[in-house]
């Protein structure tokens, strides 16, 4: 599965996107946070707070209870502030 | 149609092109937003010097055609136009275009707005403001939320 990180998340984790496989007991969006959480450093900064986070999954908006699977494109990022 | 750019655009040649030829058109709104040179909502807020504006390359693309498709649906319009821009933009420097053309005018007023209101909270863009204070991430407001919820409630 391919991850994008974008502003601030993109500064903290100190990373624009990886490539990752569905990591092992994650099937949703929630579980993919924490598994990113737990990566430490920059990861525990950028998910400390999930209620800060808006997600996408195969560029549409979708909630943290949205299922994975391992061709899906997941991009983590502040909400929205264009115009 | 939609285009993502980091050059400025000349909204009356854009006006122009995007009637040209069509005789139906009755009226065009259009919305043109500017970087403004204080950050937050009170004009004594702190000086902006610079803004950089990120986004999602092709999320954009599809999130700004699912909004203009929806308000094609909603409208009898008879073209619409969105222009976005990326990168370092000064104070004053246009952000974005939306012009709607329709047969008459409330079908142009109310889209434009509708495309506007989609926009704020649909559309992948970031804002990072550089200013006298250091450079921060824009956060968003609470009352753009409300604003699309007001059209999903109609």
């Amino acid at each position: 599965m391919k991850v994008l990180y974008f502003a601030w998340l993109k500064e903290k984790t100190s990373l624009a996107e990886e490539d990752l496989p569905l990591p092992c007991g994650v099937s949703t969006v929630a579980g993919l946070m924490e598994y990113l959480k737990n990566r430490g450093g920059g990861f525990s900064d950028a998910f400390a707070d999930i209620t800060m986070i808006r997600v996408a999954v195969n560029m549409e908006h979708v909630q943290v209870s949205h299922p994975l699977s391992d061709s899906d494109e997941v991009a983590f990022f502040p909400p929205v502030t264009g115009g | 149609m939609i285009r993502i750019q980091t050059e400025d655009f000349d909204v009356g040649a854009e006006i122009k092109n995007l009637v040209s030829g069509k005789g139906n058109i009755g009226g065009v709104c259009s919305f043109i937003g500017l970087v403004r040179d204080f950050s937050g909502n009170e004009p004594n807020g702190e000086n902006i010097t610079s803004l950089t504006l990120e986004h999602y390359p092709g999320m954009t693309e599809k999130q700004l055609e699912k909004i203009e498709t929806q308000a094609r649906q909603r409208w009898d319009l008879i073209e619409t136009l969105i222009i976005h821009r990326v990168g370092q933009l000064q104070p004053s420097e246009q952000i974005v275009l939306v012009a709607t053309a329709a047969a008459h005018r409330d079908a142009a007023f109310e889209s434009a707005k509708f495309i506007m209101d989609f926009l704020k909270t649909e559309a992948p863009f970031w804002k990072k403001e550089l200013g006298n204070k250091g450079a921060k991430w824009v956060a968003a407001k609470q009352s753009d939320s409300a604003k699309k919820e007001t059209w999903e409630n109609e």
